[in-house]
């Protein structure tokens, strides 16, 4: 089991946040403009899920899975998104997606003085935080292929 | 377990067959005193939810019976107007019936072109070499299982959530449309699949599938 990358959007698509650990291949385009394709990729995903559901949905999109990796979508009524893209084998991910957010997210950024509502997240703290919490998790593990 | 839809999507993203089983539809009956406390956007189609729910009355969802009597379009059955009838103070408490919208065969072909680019740019975006497209989507309310066979064609199956071996029904439904479709001498390529045989077979493999499970197919 492993974490590959996450990213962290608002309401309005920009990227706040974004970090990897055992990303292997990149996508061949520049950070920018890889996370437009990723929030234009949910933005379709989640008018298609909302679309093509046979119920009224409550939350919507959860996760999809290729053959190689898995990518977990997490979005708060406030309308900031969480996708962390991890391998197929993963578990629970939903839950480590709330943590992070609960305990990371409004802790070191929410009650940042300095951080500034959509603007990427730049404070040191979050970050090493972050990269604690996600290499303490079970789902980060050690690397198998 | 309940199959919701199967799809077949040819190479080029265009949607060739479709098969809705069991959709479920479920009404939400509610009077209303005046005046009437949801938004409603009157288009000549369909007379639907804009702002505001209640009981279950989402946004999104289409008028279908007024006092029992059903909607076409904006009008009632006996040709009296929706929108005239629901601003008259006189008309009420009337009972309005509503429900989730269907998607039409048009709308679902725009979904099916729609999973296309999402297939390739899953393909895409992977953080590992070499990773195929979207195999499953889960949301809350349902279960896409996805399978491109090596020719491009994409078979589609939405199910509820927490079901195993749909890979297995994927590929019996991909031995049918080869052996129902494919050996059809008047079928063309990419054309919308309009064979009898293959509908009767995969209806039974459905039904045969919701009544016993999936485990009960032979390999």
């Amino acid at each position: 089991m492993t974490i590959y990358h996450l990213y962290i959007f608002d309401k309005f698509g920009t990227m706040l946040y974004y970090a990897e650990w055992n990303r292997t291949k990149k996508s061949g385009v520049s950070r920018e403009e890889e996370a437009k394709l990723t929030y234009g990729m949910l933005f379709s995903i989640k008018s298609f899920v909302s679309k093509i559901s046979p119920h009224d949905p409550r939350e919507g999109f959860l996760y999809y899975k290729t053959n190689r990796y898995a990518l977990h979508y997490m979005e708060t009524p406030s309308g900031l998104k969480f996708v962390l893209y991890t391998d197929t084998a993963a578990l629970n991910v939903k839950e480590l997606l709330q943590q992070l957010y609960s305990k990371i997210w409004v802790e070191y950024v929410v009650r940042d003085p300095l951080w500034n509502p959509g603007t990427p997240v730049t404070s040191e703290l979050f970050q090493t935080k972050l990269d604690e919490f996600i290499k303490q998790s079970a789902l980060y593990g050690i690397r198998n292929i | 377990m309940i199959i919701y839809g199967v799809y077949i999507v040819s190479k080029s993203g265009g949607l060739i067959y479709n098969l809705d089983s069991n959709v479920p539809r479920i009404e939400q009956e509610r009077s209303f005193t005046y005046p009437i406390d949801l938004m409603l956007d009157y288009d000549p189609k369909k007379v639907s939810v804009v702002f505001n729910r209640k009981d279950g009355i989402n946004v999104g969802h289409v008028l279908t019976a007024v006092n029992g009597m059903p909607v076409n379009g904006n009008t009632l059955e006996d040709g009296r107007d929706v929108e005239t009838m629901l601003q008259n103070s006189e008309n009420y408490p009337v009972n309005l019936k509503f429900c989730r919208p269907k998607l039409t065969t048009n709308e679902k072909i725009v979904q099916a072109s729609t999973f296309y680019p999402l297939y390739a740019f899953a393909s895409q975006l992977s953080p590992e070499p070499k990773s195929s497209g979207i195999e499953v989507l889960e949301a809350d309310t349902f279960t896409l299982h996805c399978f491109q066979t090596l020719t491009g064609v994409k078979f589609i199956i939405i199910s509820e959530t927490g079901l195993s071996g749909m890979d297995m029904l994927l590929r019996k439904i991909y031995e049918l449309y080869s052996d129902y479709v494919l050996k059809n001498p008047f079928y063309a390529l990419e054309m919308p699949i309009r064979c009898e045989l293959f509908e009767n077979k995969l209806k039974v493999l459905l039904e045969m599938v919701e009544k016993t499970g999936i485990n009960n197919l032979d390999k």
